[in-house]
């Protein structure tokens, strides 16, 4: 009887596992490998150069401008739009009047591609024609202004797209923390003559810290993962203001065409990943309780 | 009667109820200008008339100049053999992690997981070269191949397994049933609601899916919509806004139709797929 759960074991999970290990954990494998390469040309094959790439990337001032972008994109789409998220959810969960219909307004941009997205904000950014310029110079006579096409403004303007398209996403998750609390503690905090501020902070919120975990590392996975809006809005552009690491990997491999140095480029993303998995370990550990 | 329900509205509700529909309203606006403009002539881009006569032209054009149909049709095959395959693979593996005993399931396990964290969307690089190797660039089935064999997926599965009594198994075996019978007809029956969320998740996120399908395809035989819609309105040809709105509108429509109808289930089905 166990001989045969062994067999049948490794012969349900063979398909699965061929797979994932052609295509997650191979090239995982060899992308860390392969940073130590050169990159082939012609009829030269790739050679073991050591941590040359490495130098480059050190030494890469678009690199650090990249991953400063992805710092700066994650800080000003994680917290809001979690925030929101609570906001919404809070709402849309309570007894107010059109919760339906705000709920359908929150969620929909979450079902939309990233790219259709990007396209309906790009018409909003369009210096003196989309609606944010017909709204300055209609009510307050403001001259034109190109968000997409100036380094300071550029990454704020991607930020408003990212937050409009996620928090949505993130509302789904407090609303089914929401609804899985029991009602007893709202009544008893009533009885007890607690204030809704005073039962939001002490009761909810820590009830409701396992959903803003679990939200934030999404949200900061998805801030390294979702990168097809710049390649609608800027190319990364004006001079590398809005590019993000995956966009700027991308680019190394696909316009350069130095899969080496985009090797190394892709194993910085797979550190970063794996600090956020050991932290998201240690945390889940100690700070937060399952129900 | 009912006098304790009909109280006035206190101030507090009111004033979230104020906030909740600016909000609401704020959030509505894109999507709302959006559907403004590809539905009506481009003269009425930026002018709000209750009476500007509404027209289909935008979406006639947008058909007309790019080869739509056939990007729709590709990301329908693409999807359906993605979400078909991703059934397949991932019950089988689900069922052997929750069911059955073998040496290096728990290693086997924490590998799966990993592809939570290590995407197949940040190996592009790899990716392409095993692709290469492979001898299918440039096509549908590329696409797919990546994401087939979902952790994600695997995951759901046998946190769904896992809660089905064993009791079952037993009375099944007893009856003589197989294990692929016993996955047939009580597993796979029981794990519906999970199969419609995971169902779910897996369209949109592929039919939405863009870097990975952007760098394997290049011909209008293999493009998804959203590569399409891409190319489309890349060219500097000055093509109106509200004709790119109109295609913008159209690739993300069967979607945001599906998601209107079904607005419950989504929302039900991305929080089943969401709690861990």
């Amino acid at each position: 009887m166990h001989r045969r759960e062994w067999v049948y074991g490794w012969l349900f999970l063979t398909p699965a596992l061929v797979f994932l290990f052609a295509f997650t954990h191979y090239p995982a494998f060899n992308t860390i490998l392969g940073s130590f390469f050169s990159t082939p040309r012609g009829r030269k094959p790739a050679e073991f150069i050591g941590l040359e790439n490495y130098r480059d990337l050190v030494a890469d001032e678009v690199f650090w401008k990249v991953l400063t972008n992805n710092f700066w994109f994650a800080l000003g789409t994680i917290p809001i739009s979690v925030a929101l998220a609570l906001l919404m959810a809070l709402w849309v969960n309570g007894r107010l009047r059109g919760t339906t219909l705000s709920r359908v307004a929150f969620f929909a941009p979450t079902v939309l591609p990233l790219i259709a997205v990007a396209n309906i904000w790009l018409f909003f950014y369009t210096p003196g024609f989309g609606l944010i310029d017909q709204l300055r110079s209609g009510i307050f006579g403001l001259p034109a202004i190109n968000l997409l096409g100036n380094p300071d403004t550029v990454l704020g303007a991607v930020i408003v797209v990212a937050i409009w398209k996620e928090a949505g996403f993130f509302m789904i998750f407090y609303l089914a923390a929401l609804q899985s609390i029991p009602p007893v503690l709202r009544e008893a905090a009533e009885i007890e003559g607690a204030s809704s501020f005073y039962y939001l902070r002490r009761v909810l919120f820590p009830l409701l810290m396992p959903t803003t975990l679990f939200v934030s590392i999404n949200a900061v996975i998805n801030s390294f993962r979702l990168v097809d809006h710049i390649f609608v809005m800027t190319d990364g552009g004006p001079d590398n203001a809005s590019s993000l690491l995956l966009f700027y990997i991308y680019e190394v491999a696909f316009k350069y065409w130095q899969t080496g140095y985009a090797a190394t480029l892709t194993v910085v993303m797979l550190v970063l990943l794996s600090i956020l998995a050991i932290g998201q370990f240690f945390l889940f550990d100690r700070k937060v309780h399952y129900q | 009667m009912n006098l304790t329900r009909r109280r006035v509205p206190e101030f507090g509700v009111m004033l979230n109820s104020v906030a909740m529909w600016t909000l609401a309203t704020l959030w509505a606006l894109p999507l709302l200008y959006a559907i403004w403009t590809a539905f009506h002539p481009a003269a009425y881009e930026t002018r709000f008339v209750i009476t500007a006569p509404l027209t289909l032209d935008n979406f006639v054009k947008a058909w007309n100049a790019a080869p739509f149909a056939r990007y729709f049709l590709n990301t329908f095959m693409l999807v359906t053999m993605i979400l078909a395959s991703q059934f397949i693979l991932c019950t089988l593996a689900a069922f052997a992690f929750a069911r059955f005993r073998f040496p290096g399931r728990s290693i086997l396990f924490s590998l799966v997981l990993l592809q939570l964290l290590v995407m197949p969307d940040i190996l592009i690089v790899e990716n392409y070269k095993t692709i290469r190797a492979l001898g299918l660039v440039d096509t549908i089935v590329a696409i797919g191949l990546p994401y087939i064999a979902s952790g994600f997926g695997i995951f759901l599965l046998r946190q769904t397994f896992m809660s089905i009594p064993r009791e079952l198994d037993d009375a099944a075996r007893i009856e003589g049933c197989s294990f692929i019978g016993l996955l047939w007809r009580v597993y796979i029956p029981l794990a519906r609601p999970t199969y419609l969320a995971y169902g779910l998740v897996s369209v949109s996120h592929h039919w939405n899916n863009f870097l990975w399908p952007l760098i394997i395809t290049n011909s209008v035989e293999t493009r998804p919509v959203t590569v399409g819609l891409s190319v489309f309105s890349a060219v500097d040809a000055g093509i109106e806004w509200s004709v790119i709105n109109a295609a913008t509108l159209m690739t993300s429509g069967p979607l945001l139709l599906g998601f209107l109808l079904f607005q419950r289930q989504f929302v039900q089905s991305f929080m089943r797929a969401g709690i861990r």
